[in-house]
């Protein structure tokens, strides 16, 4: 299967298996009026298999959503043809309106217009809970 | 300007401090009368209470402050439709000082976050009672004189009890304490509060279904009721509301210096016979509530006595 080089937007690579999905739809990546590829399962030495998102176009990411997803994905730009640039990716200390809080007595169910904020309470689990009622992800 | 939202916001300095504050209101009241002298409380009670309410009114009335209440949702602009941060913002023109209680988790937090004025959260639901606390700590050191190597039965609704996740939260914080954690397997500690402050801080406890045998060893028992407005479903409450009732009976195999507390109302869980029993401690954590309240609002209304 072969899919074009891109010469001018973003490569985010080394995706877990089975998380492009997710990272397309958190990102909202569907409103971008330029040309996005999924490749699942792509064969790699290091991980077995990993997924690959190819974005034709330098748009504006929310990295901290990327670490949420998968703290070990790259995001390679590119600029004519050439890897300009690698951001660094990290697990966020918070997340804003990326996830939801579910606890049904969660202050954030009838305040509509309340962020839904958590904050990361446990690193080395990735365990992040509500600022408001402290439920877990 | 300061909030208190969770017990474990404040240090043990000042937990220390507000003992001491508590401890010389109790020596010397005249001292207070007129410390909040001008200064206004506004209780924002959207759920159901008598004694926080009261004993929040209470304590402004002994500082020589005023109070100006809101007792149910059905009476104030929240039933209008009003969010949690405009009912803030709003009795922020009015008061020096907020304690709000809510059904809803994290509601007292908002209004922190919203307020020009300090807030106490006075219960949010499940979730947080600091003020509640206050109260036991208060109870624990007047009854007990000490904060540590203490072993502490817990018993009752330790899923949903409010208090209970606070009052373990703030004795975790003390070397040498030990948990004995009693309720039925329904409502037994949640694994968070175990996980993140138990077994993190390599804390020893136990979990048991049985009260009796668990009673000798403790040096002091808090009894919770189990609490219907915190349940979906009313079949669950009625099966799991008469699991334990402390009697004098089951007293007798209980240690001569426990001290019983319970955060009350109580309903059944323990019977009227041991209120006579000098190891009853509850109507005197009543009475050490209000003078901890006392403290903090001092502390947040940064007067100086």
């Amino acid at each position: 299967m072969k899919i074009d080089s891109i010469i001018n937007g973003i490569v985010i690579d080394h995706i877990s298996a089975g998380n492009a999905m997710k990272l397309y739809r958190l990102l909202k990546l569907d409103t971008l009026d330029c040309s996005v590829a999924i490749i699942q399962n792509v064969n790699s030495n290091k991980m077995g298999k990993k997924d690959i998102i190819k974005i034709d176009a330098d748009v504006d990411l929310k990295m901290d959503i990327i670490g949420y997803v998968d703290p070990n994905a790259t995001v390679d730009i590119i600029r004519d043809g050439v890897l300009a640039e690698k951001r660094s990716i990290a697990l966020p200390e918070k997340l804003q309106d990326v996830i939801f809080c579910k606890n049904p007595r969660c202050i954030t169910t009838t305040e509509q217009e309340l962020p839904h904020i958590f904050k990361l309470t446990d690193r080395e689990n990735r365990i992040y809970r509500c600022i408001y009622c402290e439920t877990k992800k | 300007m300061r909030s208190l939202i969770d017990i474990l916001e404040l240090s043990l300095e000042e937990i220390d401090q507000l003992i001491a504050t508590a401890e010389d209101i109790i020596a010397h009241p005249e001292k207070y009368r007129e410390s909040c002298k001008y200064k206004k409380l506004a209780t924002l009670f959207f759920e159901p209470s008598t004694r926080t309410r009261l004993s929040f009114e209470a304590a402004m009335h002994e500082l020589g402050g005023q109070v100006l209440s809101v007792s149910s949702a059905g009476s104030s602009s929240a039933a209008k439709g009003e969010s949690i941060a405009d009912t803030a913002k709003t009795v922020s023109c009015y008061a020096d000082i907020i304690a709000m209680r809510h059904p809803k988790e994290g509601a007292p937090m908002v209004a922190a976050m919203n307020a020009s004025i300090p807030v106490i959260n006075a219960g949010d639901g499940g979730h947080n009672h600091p003020t509640q606390t206050l109260a036991d700590l208060l109870t624990i050191w007047r009854e007990k004189g000490r904060f540590t190597g203490l072993t502490i039965g817990l018993c009752g609704d330790l899923k949903f009890g409010r208090t209970v996740h606070s009052l373990i939260a703030a004795m975790a914080r003390y070397t040498g304490n030990k948990f004995v954690l009693i309720s039925p397997e329904e409502l037994k500690l949640p694994s968070y509060v175990k996980k993140d402050i138990l077994q993190k801080n390599g804390i020893e406890y136990v979990q048991t279904t049985d009260l009796e045998s668990a009673l000798p060893a403790l040096d002091v028992l808090y009894m919770t009721r189990v609490q219907q407005e915190r349940f979906f479903n009313e079949e669950d409450y009625l099966r799991l509301k008469d699991s334990y009732i402390l009697t004098p009976e089951k007293l007798e195999k209980a240690n001569k210096d426990l001290k019983i507390l319970h955060p009350l109302p109580r309903v059944n869980e323990i019977s009227v016979g041991v209120d006579a029993d000098p190891r009853a401690c509850y109507f005197k954590q009543v009475l050490n509530g209000k003078y901890m309240r006392m403290a903090l609002i001092l502390k947040l209304l940064e007067v100086e006595v």
